[in-house]
């Protein structure tokens, strides 16, 4: 089984790439699983057809701690699994703590387990890797391959760049890799350069440019994968050829992270001085 | 009489096994005690952080807001927010006593209240099961207060306590309800945890009633936690002298106490550490006065009498003191002269608190025995080098991260008690403490925030007849074959305060050091005539 964890700045388009990707992982006919480690739930929705998914934590809240796996697992396209960790409204609480109580639940109840025939997990993460509960799919060999959504704009440059931080921290201590840089494009000017260089400064990889399309987002407001929606739509074979690259991918790194001078330096060359 | 190395060399033996960087650290917190003829005393390093990996004595900020400070008033609900541990543990373990008026009367110290907060209040918040503990407690009590205590996790996921506080003491109209962001981990000590107990008492207790009692000498007693009875005896003390009692933070007291504090003429400061902080601030928003008073020692307790007296200047009220003193001292000196004559030379060295082990020197000389080294917990400089070194101490931002109160005169209810200058002429000292220091001998050890290590070279190389301290270090001390007297919990005796609690704990160290148990502690293998021990292994 292969534990693929989704990192990148907020709003970057992680939970729409990590289940468009899924899909056309299962469509390969791999087995996968998918874990939202975000408080709003929000990752497997196209998966599930918009179904409103009851969270690890919520039903842990209700109901205490008689729990059936198949209480907080649902099945969604193309026999995918699908498990959100959940969390707290925002401002309250420990979001973080939650997905550390929420994976140790999943483990605990054989959600992992070899019977399941797993050929992927993969954990779409919230945001940045802001405190220990957020980094807990990459502690522990939890995660073992994490991909970082990017796309050509300064801020996001800067999340991938403190994710690898994160990485280097529990890397040398496990068997967390990285697996590559995703570009979610934006249509930035520079676009595919930047990332290239800044990749190859990283260590890694771009493992594909998905291209901006409006596609994603007519399958998105009918709560479905692009190829759910539409097998044959263009944009459905760039998922298809990402899967194909997580899938065949070999090159699993300790990242270089750059000091911050440096990463200006690239972003002026790169971004904003042409 | 026993010879010692010269303390310049026992300090550098304390650190000897330290890496360079720590020694120079604890060195600047263990000092030679040398005076000069104006009292100066040399710099202490204090109130810093403890080196991690020394085990030192202290506790944490939550033990000294809930603790210390809190923990003896009786008819506040003291609710802790946070796991179980935290309130269990802390539950009744400081034998403050308390005296109810009568069998109806409200006693929640018996009670252990805790919102009990599991992982997935952590996770989804704790404020919702906060607000339902406060209407329960309420529901089931009708108290007159309700303190809420943050602890560690709960300022990790950021409960907003005081607006919940806030919020039920709306609900209630007859509960004040108050909290204290008292995490255990702010701070270096407890120390942070009496300041932050002082500010909220302050913003949300104290001036609530203007009434004072009946009684022509009004005074309060600040710093007083009523360990094993010690209120109970100064409370005695203070009627049969004809001052009234407006208020005793905290020992045997009740939130009505704390709602008129203001209201008296004089603020008597016994515990200056814990709760300096208070008297400050009446003063400034009040115009209540305050000096510090020690009624630890019989001199001490006589000395501290005399000066509220001079402070009120009153021929009627200094000739019922001195009538009173006349008559307990009698009986105090003829225990104290007894008790000499198998203590007198014998040795004691004291490492607790804030104040206490500068109190306690005066109980122990007055039978004829000697402090070798002291020093406190979680005291400041001022505590050891005397309040006139507060304008040179450097504020760190641990310091800094405790708020510090803006307090202005309150226009209606400013009434200045008595001037500096006027004090003065009375000749009581004004907001005065002179520190643990001046009052140690030259060449005596003073040793801030001591380590276990510390604590074993000084039995080591002192052997003393008693070390004071506290819990944790008791058993310690005792393996080592020398009585540990506690000076948190007084072991299971008290009270020791004024001149009844004299004559307890002259009576209780002569049974301590002249036990003939402590000479029995030496096992065969260290009896020098004994031959060494032969054995073979049995043969398979």
């Amino acid at each position: 089984m292969r534990k693929v964890a989704i990192y990148g700045k907020g709003g970057i388009g992680k939970s729409t790439t990590t289940q468009n990707t899924v899909a056309a992982l299962a469509e390969m006919g791999k087995k996968v699983m998918v874990v939202g480690c975000d408080p709003k739930a929000d990752s497997t929705r196209l998966l599930l057809g918009g179904l409103a998914q009851k969270t690890v934590l919520d039903t842990l809240r209700d109901d205490g701690e008689d729990i059936e796996l198949d209480e907080i697992r649902r099945g969604g396209f193309c026999n995918t699994l699908c498990v959100e960790s959940g969390g707290p409204e925002p401002g309250v609480g420990c979001a973080g703590r939650g997905i550390i109580t929420s994976i140790n639940m999943l483990e605990q109840l054989g959600a992992y387990a070899k019977e399941e025939m797993l050929d992927y997990v993969f954990y779409d993460v919230l945001g940045d890797v802001v405190c220990g509960g957020f980094a807990m799919p990459i502690r522990d060999g939890k995660a073992e391959e994490i991909y970082i959504v990017v796309s050509g704009e300064m801020m996001a440059m800067y999340a991938a760049n403190n994710i690898c931080k994160g990485i280097v921290k529990f890397a040398e201590a496990g068997a967390v890799r990285l697996g590559g840089l995703i570009c979610n494009s934006r249509k930035v000017d520079n676009e595919l350069e930047l990332i290239l260089a800044i990749a190859d400064k990283l260590g890694t990889q771009l493992i594909h440019f998905v291209p901006r399309d409006n596609d994603v987002q007519r399958a998105e407001i009918n709560r479905k994968t692009v190829i759910e929606w539409n097998a044959a739509a263009p944009q459905a074979d760039e998922y298809r050829k990402l899967a194909n690259a997580i899938n065949s991918n070999t090159k699993f790194v300790i990242p270089k992270p750059l000091k911050m001078e440096e990463l200006e330096k690239l972003l002026l060359e790169y971004g904003f001085l042409n | 009489m026993k010879t010692y190395p010269a303390s310049e060399h026992v300090r550098d033996e304390l650190v000897k096994g330290y890496p360079a960087k720590v020694a120079k650290k604890r060195l600047a917190q263990i000092v030679v005690n040398k005076k000069d003829e104006t009292c100066e005393v040399p710099e202490i390093k204090a109130n810093t952080r403890t080196i991690p990996g020394i085990i030192s004595q202290r506790g944490c900020c939550y033990a000294g807001c809930k603790g210390v400070v809190l923990g003896p008033t009786r008819d506040i609900i003291n609710l802790v927010h946070g796991p179980i541990g935290c309130s269990f543990y802390a539950w009744l373990t400081r034998r403050n006593q308390t005296r109810p008026e009568g069998p109806e009367s409200e006693n929640y110290m018996t009670y252990c209240f805790s919102t009990d907060i599991k992982d997935e209040n952590i996770v989804f918040g704790g404020e919702k099961k906060l607000r339902k503990a406060i209407q329960e407690a309420y529901d089931l009590f009708h108290p007159k207060a309700i303190g809420v205590f943050a602890t560690c996790p709960v300022g990790l996921i950021g409960d907003d306590i005081h607006s919940v506080a806030k919020e039920m003491k709306e609900k209630f109209g007859d509960c004040n309800v108050f909290a204290f962001s008292c995490e255990g981990y702010k701070g270096v000590s407890q120390s942070a945890g009496h300041h932050i107990a002082n500010n909220q008492l302050f913003k949300h207790v104290i001036g609530l009633n203007d009434q004072p009692p009946e009684g022509k000498f009004k005074v309060t007693l600040l710093g007083e936690y009523n360990i094993g009875g010690d209120a109970f005896i100064l409370e005695e003390i203070f009627e049969k002298c004809g001052l009234t009692l407006v208020a005793t933070l905290s020992g045997n007291s009740t939130i009505g106490q704390f709602e008129r504090a203001h209201t008296a003429d004089l603020n008597c400061v016994m515990c200056h550490r814990s709760i300096n902080y208070i008297a400050d601030m009446i003063e400034k928003k009040y115009g209540v006065p305050w000096f510090k008073v020690n009624f630890i020692g019989a001199k001490a307790t006589a000395k501290s009498l005399r000066k509220i007296a001079d402070y009120f200047d009153d021929a009627g009220l200094k000739e019922k003191i001195e009538t009173y003193i006349a008559g307990e001292l009698a009986a105090v000196e003829k225990v104290a002269a007894d008790v000499r004559t198998r203590c007198e030379g014998k040795t004691a060295m004291l490492f607790v608190g804030g104040s206490r082990a500068h109190h306690y020197q005066e109980l122990f000389a007055e039978i004829g025995m000697k402090t070798l080294a002291a020093g406190y917990e979680f005291a400041h400089r001022d505590d050891y080098e005397g309040r006139n070194v507060l304008p040179k101490i450097k504020v760190d931002a641990d310091s800094r991260n405790i708020e510090e109160l803006d307090v202005e005169k309150d226009p209606q209810k400013f009434r200045l008690r008595a001037t500096p200058e006027q004090m003065e002429a009375r000749g009581v000292p004004h907001r005065d403490y002179e520190g643990m220091m001046p009052e140690m001998d030259n060449n005596t050890l003073v040793i801030d925030d001591i380590s276990e290590h510390e604590t074993e070279e000084l039995l080591r190389i002192y052997k003393p007849d008693i070390f004071c301290a506290g819990i944790k270090e008791k058993y310690g001390i005792q393996k080592n074959g020398i009585p540990c007297k506690q000076l948190h919990s007084y072991d299971y005796g008290g009270p020791y305060a004024g001149f009844k609690g004299a004559i307890n704990f002259y009576l209780e160290i002569d049974r301590m050091v002249n036990a003939s148990v402590w000479k029995m502690l030496n096992p065969p293998w260290r009896k020098k005539d004994m031959p060494e021990l032969e054995a073979d292994y049995v043969k398979t």
